[in-house]
């Protein structure tokens, strides 16, 4: 319903622009992976379903090809969700080998049993722990938990159709619905199910104050969403580790609930701030403004950190490229430069570098 | 076998006599026209040995046509379950080249070298005398030398690097088929053979040729050298039958180490054709990797393994030649590609960015082409083998998927250049990768057959190395001079249990 929502919509909102019909190619490759996703019996099917939404989310992403920022937003969404996916491959390999081999009726139970389904094998606690923290870095990956959530606002960067079902809808809970799908995994370990938890409202404040400081509504509104996931991560967890199934319930509720209201507001977003503009214009002033609650209870001081930490979104990416990619780069840079210099001594070129060799110095924003 | 008819030996030898008559044509156009006909013709007979394979698989045995098996006691040339996927896709892969050729590059390309190409790399691929198959890989090496030297190109690195594999495996295979197989000169055999076979397959520190020769040589002769991967079937026909597990095993931990490395080499490259290279070191490590898996005491992992890479095997041909041949057609209109900037050449070619798309995503085992089914169970098997292997090829994987997309963005995002007129692809050149696309989806969607036959020829192998049915090569070497194989009676098998 909401795929078709979206496409609707558009079918007038992306009117004449270049690329109308490859949005509908990426849109129908997105319903394709999330009706594998969401109907599949193994964690295999599961999986493919995964990618189909990872592929067509990045394509999107970069939707606006000839400008220079989504097409490298793009590609960092693209990073992620595949460094996530090696994590969930890994995961599915793994529950390939053990008993049931990654049939979800054979691990977990008939899916009519759920939310009562339980673990239909022997597993050892530590078997259960590790796939359980594989599963869950992918989970984080696709639902942009923390530490993953720099990927979220880049997306943003796609138009807004894609946007809202994407980051407001379905994609951005495709990490709560595989989390709901094994859960009778959490309901085996608790340790599981309180990182669940801890992760969960982690990102769901995190979100919450960072939302409160972004100047453009769809940065403002895809931090909401991940509150509601956070929170929703972190029901799930709850209603694992206290045994209580009903909550299960709660959470896939809130899914569905959520994934409603956030598509409706980012739609609407656009049109929201032309509403704005007229009436701001109309009464010749800004709209007026309350003061925050945290301008009235927290110190000075505390405020300007906060607000520090939420404008650089947490310093995650930063943390990502300066202490993980800019040296990982950098070591193959290095190597590729004596590889250069070693055939150039052979083949006497002088020069250090190939003959083809392009003379334009590289560019840093590669991964 | 070839069902009592030489559909092989034709096969090899049409694409030679043709190489014969081509050279006689002084019009590069006739010459490109009279190459593809050939080159059908020869994928043709390769699909006949295969067809009369799967119909009666131990006919054709004694057939008259094999003129060598009253000299070598074997049929020169022969299909078994093993080759038998290879040999078509091989002459494919030669069909679609010449297919995608663009007319006005005939002058610059030699369809005489290619049709000598596909006549060695043919018969070198239905070929299991010992012998013969050295002598066919070092001469599969001379074509490409010719080719960068008739570009007027510097030859040093590939030759210093072929040298070297040219010596290791003579060497190598002289040891193991002359020395008794418990003597520490068969071992040092052994060794040889491993490293001839890691230089061929370009491992890590030895791979330098290979970008060499992509940078030096045309990319389609490139393509057309190391895109059949010589080197893995030397592996499976020449070492996994007689190799100790210490070999396998360093084969597999310096594939791994390849496949890791090459996966961040592509990304830091700032030349497409460089960035191919690494790309298809990265993916083809993962063959060797398979194969290395025959040294697991398991019989299970090693059978998967050894699937996985049979599959990834066929996948990794298709798709990145297809891949190269995409990169060619953008390449032969607008000269070197820089990875450095965007050039936004989607408007110009956009069922090329697709295919590049779809080719790419193919190569790093994306769910429904033809390379997801290989690559999850080569990580299946890898982990059987140990944890380390599994997690190293997700990555490694994962590292190549980041490459793909990012050189995908690099070529064809961007502002468009006003500046460029039209340029689209020929039919013919579109048509050529679009056969390759759906070979790719096809694989992809309906894999079954091909996995089958893949795990049918894994269990051959395994059952050979572990069964004691191995063949140990000095008895090869006994029809020629029977006095040192009769020194020692222990088995190749016995030494490898």
């Amino acid at each position: 319903v909401l795929v078709g929502t979206i496409g609707a919509f558009a079918a007038r909102y992306l009117h004449r622009e270049s690329g109308y019909n490859r949005f509908f190619l990426l849109n129908a490759i997105f319903l394709l992976g999330m009706i594998a996703a969401t109907t599949s019996e193994s964690i295999e099917t599961l999986f493919i379903g995964w990618e189909l939404v990872g592929l067509s989310s990045a394509l999107l992403v970069a939707y606006f090809q000839e400008r220079t920022a989504p097409v490298l937003n793009g590609q960092r969404v693209w990073s992620m969700y595949r460094f996530a996916d090696a994590a969930f491959l890994i995961a599915a390999v793994a529950l390939h080998r053990l008993p049931g081999h990654g049939q979800f009726n054979l691990l977990t139970g008939k899916p009519g049993d759920w939310p009562f389904g339980t673990l239909q094998q022997d597993f050892t606690p530590t078997q259960v722990l590790a796939v359980g923290l594989l599963l869950l870095v992918a989970v984080a990956g696709k639902s942009a938990l923390i530490p993953f959530s720099g990927w979220l606002p880049r997306a943003m960067e796609g138009p807004t159709p894609s946007s809202a079902i994407f980051y407001g809808a379905l994609s951005v809970h495709l990490g709560a619905f595989l989390l709901l799908r094994i859960s009778p995994l959490l309901d085996a370990s608790f340790t599981l199910s309180i990182i669940v938890i801890v992760l969960g409202l982690a990102t769901a404040l995190f979100a919450a104050l960072t939302s409160r400081v972004q100047s453009d509504v769809k940065t403002a509104l895809a931090y909401a969403s991940l509150t509601q996931v956070g929170i929703i991560v972190a029901e799930i967890g709850a209603g694992c580790a206290s045994g209580l199934y009903w909550v299960k319930y709660v959470a896939l509720i809130h899914i569905i609930g959520h994934a409603c209201l956030r598509t409706l507001q980012l739609v609407r977003a656009p049109n929201l701030l032309h509403d704005y503009h007229t009436l701001e214009n109309a009464i010749g002033a800004h709209l007026p403004g309350q003061p925050g609650w945290a301008a009235t209870y927290l110190p000075q001081r505390l405020r300007t950190g906060l607000y520090r930490l939420c404008i650089e979104r947490g310093y995650f990416d930063s943390f990502i490229d300066e202490y993980l990619v800019r040296p990982f780069l950098a070591i193959f840079r290095w190597c590729d430069s004596m590889e250069r210099a070693w055939t150039s001594s052979i083949t006497r070129n002088g020069n250090g570098k190939s003959e083809n060799q392009p003379g334009v110095t590289p560019a840093e924003e590669q991964v | 076998m070839e069902f009592g008819f030489p559909w092989i030996a034709l096969a090899v030898l049409v694409p030679l006599c043709g190489a014969i008559w081509v050279r006689t044509l002084d019009d590069p156009y006739v010459a490109r026209r009279h190459a593809l006909v050939i080159c059908i013709l020869a994928l043709l007979f390769t699909l006949g040995g295969a067809i009369a394979f799967v119909v009666h698989p131990s006919a054709g045995a004694d057939a008259p046509w094999n003129v060598f098996q009253r000299s070598l006691g074997k049929p020169a040339f022969a299909i078994d379950v093993v080759n038998m996927p290879l040999l078509p896709l091989t002459a494919l892969l030669y069909v679609l080249t010449a297919l995608s050729s663009l007319h006005t590059r005939g002058k610059r390309f030699s369809y005489t070298r290619m049709l000598v190409s596909e006549a060695i790399v043919l018969a070198l691929l239905s070929c299991e005398h010992h012998w013969m198959l050295v002598g066919l890989l070092v001469a599969q090496t001379i074509v490409p030398w010719i080719d960068i030297y008739a570009a007027k190109r510097p030859t040093g690195v590939y030759v210093l690097h072929m040298s070297l594999f040219v010596v290791c495996l003579v060497a190598g295979q002289a040891l193991v088929s002359y020395q008794p197989v418990d003597s520490p000169m068969f071992s040092g055999g052994i060794v040889l053979l491993t490293a001839a076979i890691m230089i061929r397959c370009g491992v890590a520190p030895l791979h330098c040729w290979l970008t060499d020769l992509v940078e030096h040589a045309s990319l389609r002769g490139s393509l057309l050298f190391v895109a059949p991967m010589a080197g893995a079937y030397a592996a499976l026909r020449l070492l996994l039958p007689i190799a100790p597990p210490w070999a396998l095993q360093a084969m597999m931990i310096l594939s791994t180490l390849t496949m890791f490395y090459a996966g961040g080499m592509s990304l830091v490259q700032r030349d497409a054709r460089r960035f191919f290279c690494y790309i298809f070191l990265s993916n083809s490590s993962l063959v060797l990797i398979g194969l290395g898996a025959a040294a697991a005491a398991e019989h299970a992992a090693a059978s998967l393994a050894i699937t996985g890479a049979l599959c990834v095997w066929i996948s990794v041909g298709l798709s990145l030649t297809g891949f190269g041949l995409t990169l060619r057609v953008v390449e032969a209109r607008m000269g070197k590609l820089s990875l450095t900037e965007f050039s936004g050449l989607c408007e110009q070619f956009p069922n090329m960015a697709a295919l590049f798309l779809v080719t790419g995503l193919a190569s790093i085992g994306f769910p429904g082409t033809v390379g997801f089914v290989g690559v999850e169970l080569l990580v299946d098997g890898a982990i059987r083998v140990h944890p380390f292997f599994g997690a190293a090829i997700v990555i490694g994987t994962a590292l190549n998927s980041l490459a793909m997309l990012h050189a995908y963005f690099r070529v064809f995002t961007g502002k468009r250049r006003t500046t460029i007129p039209e340029l689209g692809a020929k039919t013919y050149e579109q048509l050529a990768v679009m056969l390759f696309v759906v070979l790719i989806i096809g694989g992809g969607i309906y894999p079954q057959i091909g996995v089958l036959s893949r795990y049918e020829a894994a269990n051959q192998i395994v059952e050979q190395r572990h069964g004691g049915k191995a063949e140990h090569p000095a008895e090869h070497a006994q029809l020629v001079s029977p006095a040192p194989v009769s020194q020692s009676s222990t088995s190749a098998a016995d030494a490898v249990d």
